[in-house]
């Protein structure tokens, strides 16, 4: 079974040829979905790709929450399956309530665009299970201006409790150090998971680190998880 | 009837304002030395028609609510005021 992965096009995507392009490399069939759309049939997993959606006006992502094709996502998760909201698709699975906490504007009001270090904290999910192990380092790119993770305090106990944050921004030595922290998230977040861990909000971008041409390759272990876990739940 | 609601969205005072620090950092250079705080929100302004003050109201904190703050990170308040017909 070949997963078939719809990647949303919302007015002011960018990073949607990339995603489409990186599923297209490791062997998965993949559909474009324009944020009109509300049919999500047949789909494996959706990606909400990254970029400036309605031109981030008002909050970043907090126009494209309200798309017609995000109830669809909605309901889409609610089923079980797989989705992945990278950069403003992290930023508007927030606004839309999928995954708790918002996005701010980075500390030191910097777009910052280069490779970041995060460690994976958490192994048991779609998205991090295959070849990673807890604690792993994976270098991959950001490229934001409002990528400062906030959460209450009382969301990030249960963010920890719950084991639902899966990537941390660290140094060399996998620490989460402050002066790793490349926009000021709380607890240096980079990516959390929902409850039932079939959705995943990441402010890196492993779409851009998949070909060697253009940098790593060690976002193809998070986009190769997915369509392992999508085949493998087939054949069960 | 037709309203006025003017909307100011800030972000919430346990939340720290890059903004608001930069230019706080930044006016005492231009000799404006007895700056103490600054914080930088948004303003909404929005004409709307209702049966009345308080249907207007309602929608106002309705669309707050569901849009235009973000009750994680943001406060808002508002005042909602009845304008004269132009014309």
């Amino acid at each position: 079974m070949t997963p078939t992965i719809g990647v949303v096009v919302f007015p002011g995507s960018n990073c949607d040829r990339d995603a489409d392009y990186s599923f297209d490399y490791l062997g998965a069939d993949t559909r474009f979905i324009w944020h009109l759309e509300t049919d999500l049939e047949g789909l494996d997993a959706v990606v909400l790709p990254g970029g400036f959606s309605y031109g981030d006006y008002l909050r970043t992502g907090a126009m494209a929450a309200y798309s017609p094709v995000m109830q669809s996502v909605k309901d889409f998760a609610a089923d079980g399956k797989l989705v992945i909201g990278i950069c403003n698709g992290f930023q508007i699975l927030c606004e839309a309530g999928l995954l708790p906490g918002a996005l701010r504007r980075n500390r030191g009001l910097r777009f910052r665009c280069l490779p970041v270090r995060i460690r994976v904290e958490n192994t048991e999910s779609p998205f991090t299970s295959n070849s990673m192990w807890p604690g792993q380092v994976l270098t991959i790119p950001i490229a934001h201006f409002d990528g400062n993770y906030y959460c209450t305090d009382e969301d990030l106990e249960e963010l920890l409790a719950d084991r639902r944050i899966a990537f941390r921004y660290c140094d060399v030595h996998g620490e989460p150090a402050d002066e790793a922290n490349p926009n000021g998230s709380v607890w240096n977040i980079a990516g959390i998971l929902n409850e039932g861990r079939n959705v995943l909000g990441m402010m890196p971008h492993p779409e851009r680190a998949v070909d060697p041409v253009v940098g790593g390759t060690d976002g193809r272990l998070i986009l190769s998880s997915m369509l392992t876990s999508l085949v493998g739940s087939e054949t069960e | 009837m037709k309203f006025a609601a003017n909307i100011d969205v800030m972000p919430k005072q346990e939340i720290s304002d890059p903004q608001g620090q930069a230019v706080e950092r930044t006016l005492p250079g231009l000799g404006f030395d007895s700056v103490r705080e600054v914080r930088i929100g948004k303003r909404i302004e929005i004409v709307l028609e209702a049966a009345d003050q308080a249907a207007a109201e309602a929608m106002a904190v309705a669309m707050c609510d569901k849009m235009l703050a973000n009750p994680v990170i943001e406060d808002y308040e508002l005042e909602v005021i009845e304008v004269e017909n132009a014309g």
